[in-house]
């Protein structure tokens, strides 16, 4: 299907009666080579891989409800490489420049807006720290450029800088970082692999996984027995419930994040600003809504809907570091599930049965990571080897003590 | 969200510090063996510093009451519908203290 201008309005004077579906809408097959559980960013962006680097087309993406119904299509779309650790630092890179061809490589339009991220500080202890990470990307071949007051002053006039609890001292700018169309980046992953030939298969539930002489066989759905020699759980939120069913603990804990958007506005915010301190991150979608959220609700959840002490503390969060947000009005707020793990970073890896493999732990990182992500599972499920880029995100790295925490906030789920 | 502190009464979610599940009752003991390789961690403190159920339906985890008696709370809860159905001391339970 060809998208154009022409053609929007076209189909506006024929009532929208002309469009088409984008993939199909297959039955599942008796059995496939691979099957992947959960059609999310990484489960969709996995199976294009498998497809388009390793050849791989007799595949399923399983999903339970609708393509682009999970978190793929409920977060705050920010995409950025500013991570510091040996691990992570490789693998957001990686990610990064992926997201930059991203566009050419589907031939869709994922409005990557690479608009700069900017981190406030607001003390010299932070600012050194901030110097460091600067220097960390800088290393791994990313850009961070420290600003002071003035010059952060010339880029965001309408901040508070002299609060008396968080008087802002200056910010980390990372240019290339930004934002995206969150489902746009589903939709494009989905009409690309299915046009390699992957079974894209919606409102089918994984019941039950099964294992065989420590192998994977298939799995049981709703729509029926699937055999499969090898098997995928990416299912964000409900990764540890689907691993369960193939007899393991995982180490997360699910945990709700929220978002918020206002109406729309006239462009006035152009980065992304995040305000650790004050548990409050913003930026401007293409619609002119400002869309903004928090930290978690802190206490584990499977509802997709937040609570009010969390939604109260980001606006004040926000009237705090921007007061002039206070004549927005708040259109809609929303929840999504997070996989949140001890040290906050992620897994790839296979697991000690046989074809079955696990790609989570997302925190609320994900949506970034979306194309290195079924980049490297794609490579490991092939190959059998860790790609090069997601070698440290080992599932036994706990037991192992090789946590991977970049906030330095220690071993507790819900702290990073 | 309200929980009901057995000694203060019912509170506002606010003046509470959720910690994690229930496995944090279940430390093992200071001389618990480590496995080999030398810095891995035995199966039992790796299930109870980081391998959670995590059960989408009733559920068990612990919190404290920062902003109140300041007593840790063994709270019985529904993480898909928020309900809470059980508020005890853990200090009143067998075994004692978090
Ligand atoms: C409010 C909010 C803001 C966020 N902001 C950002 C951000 O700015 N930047 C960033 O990088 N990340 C962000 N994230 C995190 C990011 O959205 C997630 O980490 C990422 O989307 C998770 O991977 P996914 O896309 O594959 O997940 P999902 O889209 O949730 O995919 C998992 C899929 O598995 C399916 N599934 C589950 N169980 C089964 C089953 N039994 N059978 C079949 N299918 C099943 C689900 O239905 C779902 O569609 C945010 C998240 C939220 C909620
Ligand atoms: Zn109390």
């Amino acid at each position: 299907m060809r998208y154009s201008g022409w053609k929007v309005l076209l189909e506006g004077l024929r009532g929208n009666r002309g469009w088409k579906p984008v993939w199909r809408d297959p039955a599942p097959k008796a059995h496939y080579d691979a099957v992947i559980i959960g059609g999310g960013g990484h489960g969709l962006s996995t199976a294009y891989y498998l497809a388009k680097n390793h050849g791989l087309t007799n595949i399923a993406v399983l999903e339970k409800g609708y393509i682009g119904g999970g978190n793929v299509g409920r977060n705050t779309t920010i995409v950025r490489a500013d991570y510091m650790l040996p691990g992570n630092a490789e693998f957001y890179s990686h990610s990064l420049k992926l997201w930059e061809g991203l566009e050419a490589e589907l031939n869709y339009n994922v409005m990557l807006s690479q608009r700069g991220i900017i981190r406030l500080f607001h003390s010299d202890g932070q600012r050194d720290a901030f110097v460091r990470r600067g220097n960390a990307m800088i290393n791994q071949g990313d850009d961070a450029v420290l600003l002071d007051r003035e010059g952060l002053r010339e880029q965001l006039p309408y901040l508070d800088y002299d609060q008396a609890r968080f008087p802002v001292h200056g910010g980390l700018l990372h240019p290339r970082g930004g934002t995206a169309r969150h489902d746009a980046v589903a939709w494009g992953y989905a009409r690309a692999a299915d046009r390699r030939g992957v079974d894209l298969i919606q409102n089918c539930e994984v019941t039950g996984i099964d294992v065989e002489g420590g192998r994977v066989r298939g799995v049981q759905t709703t729509r029926g027995v699937i055999r499969a020699d090898k098997v995928a759980i990416i299912t964000a939120g409900r990764s540890g419930q689907v691993a369960a069913m193939a007899g393991m603990r995982l180490p997360i804990e699910s945990h709700i994040l929220q978002a918020f958007v206002t109406e729309g506005l006239k462009p006035v915010i152009d980065h992304v600003i995040s305000f650790g301190m004050g548990h409050f991150y913003i930026s401007q979608s293409d619609k002119g809504g400002l869309v903004f959220g928090g930290d978690l609700d802190f206490h584990s959840s499977y509802a997709q809907r937040g609570n009010l002490p969390m939604a109260e503390h980001v606006m004040e969060a926000a009237m705090t570091l921007m007061p002039m947000i206070g004549r927005a009005r708040v259109l809609r707020s929303w929840g999504g599930i997070m996989d949140m793990t001890p040290d906050g970073s992620p897994v790839i890896d296979r697991t000690h049965i046989d074809g079955l493999f696990v790609d989570c732990g997302w925190n609320y990182g994900g949506f970034k990571a979306v194309p290195a992500s079924g980049w490297c599972m794609a490579h490991l499920m092939a190959t059998g080897e860790s790609h090069e880029v997601a070698r440290r995100f080992r599932l036994n790295r706990f037991a192992t003590g090789h946590l991977i925490d970049e906030e330095g906030s220690g071993s507790q789920h819900n702290l990073h | 969200m309200r929980l009901t502190c057995p000694l203060c009464g019912p509170r506002d979610r606010r003046e509470f510090t959720y910690l994690g599940a229930e496995d944090y009752l279940h430390r093992p003991a200071p001389d618990a063996p480590r496995d080999a390789p030398p810095d891995a961690l035995s199966e039992a403190w790796d299930s109870y510093l980081h391998l959670r159920d995590n059960p989408a339906g009733p559920t068990r985890d612990l919190w404290y009451h920062e902003q109140g008696c300041a007593a840790w709370l063994l709270v019985s809860r529904n993480t898909i519908t928020h309900e809470i159905t059980g508020v005890e001391l853990v200090a009143n339970r067998k075994g004692g203290a978090a």
